[in-house]
């Protein structure tokens, strides 16, 4: 896949505070990912060095192929995550000035603003101030602002903070639909649930370093432990688990169930293969239930945040 | 750059449609005038009340020569003793009780004369009595050494020298009040300029922190462009408010004296006096006038006023503009403030104590390229003949320092945005310059 971005051993120091140390992240076109981390970290460092708010002292950022140049600024939208919009402005008027300072000009910018206040229905606030707005809806205005130029590279910090659950996802949808029409998405967050929903790719960076780079699909298999949540019925429930114990690592297990079941943990060695360990398991009972326990994304983070 | 004219618009335009600002741009002048019009009003009755002098004279030498005025009634007790005229002049409800002893001699005089009155005396009042009672004293002495006052009077011959350049150009002391009053307003002007709308820039500088809009700016502008656009909107709207300021203030002015008849002169006495007292010579001193002001370099002076009015004020709103970078709320600024008011007041003072005293002197030279101080101190300077290549150099330094200082602020905000609710110090401040 064609890489849009790709940040090359970056290196920030604040005075004596080292801010970012050598990170490397790769984003392909097209593709939703996930910058993690807990906070103070590095990650809004790391994006504002990509949306040349700050210079890095080392290391470069290369931008579809270009350099990092001051004219990139037009490919490249950007939610902060410190939220804020000129209070005593007009909508309209202010999301038209935001616009033209991204490029546009003042006809197109009307243009793009009308598409997208038509899309979230939200037409009628062109006269109102946005302090006569409540949090939710400067959020949507944000939102506005932050892609109304189609920005190539769209970079999310928190995004669904402020937002109730309708218009939560109302703007995931947006998020993927932009996902769809080929943008590419920088995507930094604390809720592992969008983060398992939406991410193609993760990386996650812990006191200045990153720690874990990779597809989430692959970075699952690599933290997956064989370990299946079973439910048996069986004659003899005793025998049934020594026999369990007897050859595997096995730890109690609760599940909601319409049976009376045995329920289970069980870890296999890495040489049993799957099939083999339900055949066996049919010896003993009537299999009920039978999961794979595979890591959460939050799972992931707290381990890996805890191993270092 | 190109954003430049966008954000300088969007600067005018909300400071210019702003509420508060629209109220203060048409309120004031009705305050000033008001103000004004009050005080006028106000010192034209206490010109109105009349006082009453009682005088017990027991000397008798000056019998003939308190004359009564409409603001001023003499009232002449004879025959009564002291203790006497003041519980008369006390009843009364009388302004005061001069009381003239007889003396030996006239000597003696100097210091036994004493002035009753139920509170302290007007100053002004007590001094025209001691003028009067000395001026009397004086010439009754010179009587009694045998001396006609007259001649005395006759004899006096006022010098009043010539001025002419070596170049044959007369000049007069006129001129050099004309010099003065030039130099001192425009002076007194950017003063003014600087202190009333330097906080508009500041607190415009700190629009983008306190409304947290700062991420969004400045992913898409520079923060040397943002911070030129808002130096040069803020002032544009400020010219435009002191336009109207202008503009209203002369005609509320006219319409007030017109309308009410109060004549703005006629509460000083002492202008009156200087009137009386050129008044033969208005012809002259007109053509004197007219004269001076042809003399003066009136192009020059009027480029020079510009330039270093403009190049002055955009120094100090880029000052005021670093200390708005600097900090996240207004209350955070007060430290700064001092550094920034202390070389405009020595500006003025400079220029109204050193140059008045002496152009040209090395103090007034120095000052005179300091860019801080040399606004006020060069436009000063001028009207009394600086050369034109001094004149240069102190502009070019005036703007390569604005220009320097507005990438000293854009400096500071770049780092400022990264410290949030962190008050910054003056050591912190210097580190950011290296980052």
């Amino acid at each position: 896949m064609e890489k849009l971005l790709v940040v090359n051993n970056v290196s920030k120091t604040y005075g004596a505070y080292k801010a970012l140390n050598n990170a490397s992240i790769e984003v392909e076109k097209g593709s939703i990912f996930g910058l993690l981390g807990p906070n103070g970290a590095g990650k809004t460092t790391l994006i504002r060095i990509i949306n040349q708010i700050t210079m890095p002292d080392t290391g470069s950022v290369i931008l579809d192929g270009e350099p990092l140049q001051p004219h990139h600024i037009k490919y490249i939208g950007y939610l902060p995550e410190e939220r804020g919009l000129y209070k005593s402005m007009k909508v309209g008027e202010q999301v038209l000035y935001l616009a033209q300072l991204k490029g546009l000009s003042k006809q197109e910018a009307k243009k793009k603003i009308k598409y997208w206040f038509d899309r979230l229905e939200i037409g009628d606030w062109w006269d109102k101030k946005i302090q006569e707005l409540s949090k939710g809806m400067a959020q949507k205005i944000q939102f506005v602002v932050t892609v109304l130029h189609d920005p190539k590279l769209l970079i999310f910090d928190e995004p669904f903070s402020g937002f109730d659950p309708i218009n939560a996802n109302l703007i995931k949808d947006e998020i993927l639909h932009l996902r769809d029409n080929g943008a590419t998405v920088i995507f930094s967050t604390h809720r592992m649930e969008s983060v398992e929903e939406m991410c193609d790719h993760i990386a996650l960076i812990h006191k200045s370093n990153k720690i874990l780079d990779g597809k989430l699909l692959d970075i699952k298999r690599q933290y997956r432990s064989n370990t299946f949540e079973i439910g048996l019925i069986t004659p003899n429930h005793t025998a049934a688990t020594a026999a369990l114990k007897e050859k595997f690592e096995v730890l109690p297990a609760t599940f909601k169930s319409i049976n009376n079941e045995l329920q289970y943990k069980v870890q296999i060695p890495e040489s049993v293969a799957t099939n083999d360990f339900i055949s066996y398991l049919t010896t003993l009972g009537q299999v009920t239930h039978f999961v794979e326990l595979v890591p959460s994304a939050s799972d992931i983070f707290i381990e890996t945040i805890q191993k270092n | 750059m190109n954003h430049l004219p966008l954000i300088i618009s969007r600067e005018y335009f909300t400071k210019v449609r702003n509420k508060s600002f629209i109220v203060m741009t048409f309120l004031s002048p009705l305050i000033f005038v008001g103000i004004f019009a009050l005080v006028a009003y106000l010192s034209s009755l206490n010109n109105d009340t009349v006082r009453t002098i009682s005088v017990l004279d027991e000397s008798g030498y000056f019998s003939n020569d308190f004359k009564s005025t409409p603001q001023l009634k003499y009232n002449l007790f004879s025959g009564v003793a002291l203790q006497e005229a003041k519980t008369i002049a006390e009843n009364a409800e009388i302004y005061g009780l001069l009381h003239i002893p007889k003396t030996q001699s006239l000597e003696q005089l100097a210091d036994q004369i004493t002035f009753y009155s139920e509170d302290s005396p007007s100053l002004s009042l007590m001094n025209d009595i001691n003028d009067l009672l000395e001026s009397k004293v004086n010439t009754l002495k010179l009587k009694e050494a045998g001396i006609d006052s007259e001649i005395i009077k006759n004899l006096h011959i006022n010098i009043s020298a010539n001025q002419e350049t070596f170049q044959g150009k007369e000049t007069s002391k006129l001129g050099s009040g004309l010099k003065l009053i030039f130099g001192g307003a425009a002076g007194y002007l950017l003063f003014m300029f600087i202190i009333i709308y330097g906080n508009m820039i500041m607190r415009s500088v700190i629009e983008e922190k306190t409304s947290r809009v700062i991420e969004v700016i400045i992913s898409s502008v520079k923060p040397r462009t943002l911070l030129l656009g808002k130096i040069f909107g803020t002032t544009l709207a400020g010219i435009t408010q002191f336009v109207v300021w202008v503009v209203l203030i002369l005609v509320l002015m006219t319409v007030v004296t017109s309308v009410f008849g109060i004549d703005p002169s006629a509460g000083s006495p002492s202008q009156q006096v200087i009137e009386n007292s050129v008044n033969g010579g208005t012809q002259q001193i007109l053509q004197d006038v007219i004269l001076e002001i042809n003399n003066l370099p009136i192009t020059n002076l009027v480029i020079m006023f510009i330039l270093f009015f403009v190049g002055g004020y955009l120094l100090y709103a880029s000052l005021y503009a670093s200390v708005g970078a600097a900090v996240d709320s207004e209350t955070d600024t007060q430290q700064f403030m001092m550094p920034i008011l202390m070389p405009l007041i020595l500006a003025v003072y400079v220029g109204f104590f050193t140059v008045i005293d002496n152009p040209h002197g090395t103090v007034s030279q120095v000052f005179s390229y300091i860019p801080f101080t040399s606004p006020v101190v060069m436009l000063m300077r001028i009207p009394f003949g600086v050369p034109l290549w001094q004149q240069i150099i102190s502009v070019v330094i005036l703007f390569a320092t604005f220009i320097a200082m507005v990438w000293f602020a854009a400096k500071i905000y770049r780092v400022g945005i990264l410290m949030y609710g962190k008050k910054p110090t003056y050591k912190e401040i210097f580190k950011w310059l290296k980052y």
